[in-house]
């Protein structure tokens, strides 16, 4: 920094009486404000306390575990798939399998259940409130709890994982779905009612031109998400890599848990770049 | 509808020519698209050994599953079979307190670390390209590994408890919260910022005095979010031995107690429910603020 600002504040230290004087508003302390925000933190920090009791944190324990970390990190190295390449490369060709499934699966049928939760094409409020608490309940059930359902449904396997996927998504879709077509400019739907459109043009040519871009990028980004989630939904059995994953975390065959994260970190990584391209040239460059 | 004078059918023609034209591309394109995604979806299901048929004939056993589930709830006395449902609801509750704590305390801690990353991370205040993206890189690796598989492999490291699913819970939020947060934090208001430094202020008095009050609330919004968030993902960390109801929860539905699996399953809808509304009315109000000032 240079000499000057110094100056500025030395100049200001001087004026300080007078500076109060003439600005009252700025020195004059928010007692209130400041009364709240030590509430607010001290019911944050007691929280935390009582936390760190009840769930039995010890340093003790942390310190020791870091120790342990500390080990299986030197022993993931060199990350190496130990022969089991082309095993762990069809694992994830099914965890990306699982993941396209469900999002597609999840999207087309969240699509015409959203119109019926959004404001402006279904007024009556009991038949909307109906629709979203449906799909509300859809979506507070975990994937790997769908998961665990389906299970008993359609046997082991990658199937259940996309059903799983296809269920939770189902739900956050819909919201989602629900909230852009309410966001929608009405003014084109109006223009197709004036010209003597029914509804359903009004739908058809007014609303869904309009919502689609935005719609499809919802999709991309869920399928980016649903690539990482995809990899855990095998820890209770419905398909993909996480399977080997938990099973070789458990026997403690590092060096190929190692090579099996960079695999994930990869794919998770190509997903991205490839589906935020698609997405800035579906909605143009506002997309992020 | 008046003075509408019918086109003449030639111009009508041209007309109706030029329209066929124009969307006839871009219908090309969107049957181009179908195409694709057919074709992908197809080898997915291949992948994914999806098999209409079996789904076909199970499809029966998902209802008669989701009967079998249901409560054994009679007209006569609904009271004492609820009251039976949820034998063991002191219990559970005691495990929901806990999967919120875990929640809480992930929230608190992937919170700060994200917090404190977030402005190393942002683009606008520090000028150094190495700390910058070695910070967004730390974020990336936090947030692209799943929560439960650091879980896992924390439990081997820990042992097993609600520990666990805390510190795993709070790396993956560091990541998540620290790229919301430094985004934030890139698109501040830079006067503020630019005051400051030109009255001589060091690094931290100006992320306290400039950039600290433009972004509290949409910070606080965003941590809310991720509460929501990790309530749901406190509620499976059980399923690898991390804490909180998940474990109940997996007893349960591998031995086929069918009672208590919708029991703890409406249990954990209702919790997810309430944090859902509390916290879109604590955002929406934060919002608000933010909008009046």
């Amino acid at each position: 920094m240079s000499a000057r600002p110094e100056a500025l504040r030395a100049a200001a230290r001087a004026d300080l009486a007078r500076l109060r004087a003439r600005y009252p508003a700025q020195f004059r302390t928010d007692w209130p404000g400041r009364a709240r925000l030590a509430a607010l933190l001290a019911v944050l920090i007691g929280l935390a306390a009582f936390g760190y009791w009840r769930l039995d944190f010890s340093m003790a324990r942390i310190l020791h575990g870091l120790g342990r970390l500390g080990t299986f990190a030197v022993l993931m190295l060199p990350p190496s798939p130990e022969g089991q390449f082309w095993t762990f490369l069809h694992a994830l060709g099914e965890t990306l399998g699982i993941a396209f499934l469900g999002t597609l699966t999840a999207a087309v049928f969240a699509f015409p259940v959203a119109f019926l939760a959004a404001r402006n094409v279904v007024p009556n409020p009991f038949a909307r409130f109906a629709v979203r608490r449906g799909l509300d309940v859809m979506r507070s059930v975990d994937v790997l709890i769908w998961a665990l359902i389906w299970i008993n449904v359609v046997g082991l396997g990658p199937f259940a994982g996309a059903l799983a996927i296809a269920c939770s998504d189902f739900g956050a879709l819909g919201k989602l779905f629900s909230e852009a077509i309410e966001t929608c400019d009405k003014r084109a739907g109006e223009g197709v009612v004036a010209s003597g459109g029914s509804r359903l043009h009004r739908i058809r040519f007014g609303l869904i031109p309009g919502v689609l871009p935005v719609l499809a990028s919802q999709v991309l980004y869920f399928f980016e998400s649903n690539t990482r989630s995809a990899t855990i939904i095998g820890i209770v059995g419905a398909g993909g890599i996480g399977q080997y994953l938990t099973e070789l975390i458990r026997v403690l065959e590092l060096q190929q848990v190692a090579f099996l994260v960079l695999m994930i970190l990869v794919t998770v990584a190509a997903i991205d770049w490839v589906s935020t391209r698609l997405r800035r040239a579906i909605i143009g460059p506002a997309a992020r | 509808m008046r003075g509408l004078t019918p086109l003449s059918p030639e111009r009508e023609a041209a007309l109706s020519g030029l329209y066929a034209a124009a969307t006839g591309a871009a219908r090309r394109r969107t049957l181009a698209g179908f195409a694709l995604v057919a074709a992908l979806a197809l080898v997915a299901g291949l992948v994914a050994e999806v098999r209409p048929l079996v789904f076909a004939e199970n499809i029966g056993k998902f209802t008669a599953y989701i009967q079998q589930i249901l409560p054994p709830i009679s007209l006569e006395h609904p009271l004492e079979d609820v009251r039976s449902w949820y034998w063991g609801l002191p219990k559970w509750l005691g495990l929901l307190g806990e999967t919120l704590l875990m929640a809480y305390l992930g929230t608190l801690l992937g919170g700060l670390a994200g917090f404190a990353l977030s402005f190393v991370a942002a683009a606008n205040l520090v000028r150094s390209r190495l700390l910058r993206v070695g910070a967004k890189r730390l974020l990336e690796l936090c947030r692209t590994v799943p929560e439960v598989v650091f879980a896992l492999i924390f439990v081997i490291a820990f042992g097993l408890g609600p520990m666990v699913g805390v510190l795993a819970i709070a790396i993956h939020t560091t990541g998540a919260l620290g790229k919301l947060f430094s985004e934030v934090v890139e698109n501040i208001d830079m006067r503020p910022v630019e005051g400051l430094s030109a009255s001589g202020a060091t690094w931290v008095q100006t992320v306290r005095f400039a950039v600290l009050p433009q972004v509290l609330s949409n910070f606080a919004s965003y941590a809310l979010l991720r509460f929501e968030i990790n309530v749901r993902g406190a509620g499976v960390m059980g399923f690898v031995g991390a804490g909180g109801i998940g474990q109940e929860f997996l007893v349960a539905i591998r031995n086929f107690y069918y009672a208590d699996v919708s029991a703890i399953l409406v249990l954990i809808i209702l919790t997810v429910f309430c944090i859902d509304l509390a916290t879109e009315r604590v955002r929406h109000r934060l919002i608000g603020a933010e909008q009046a000032r």
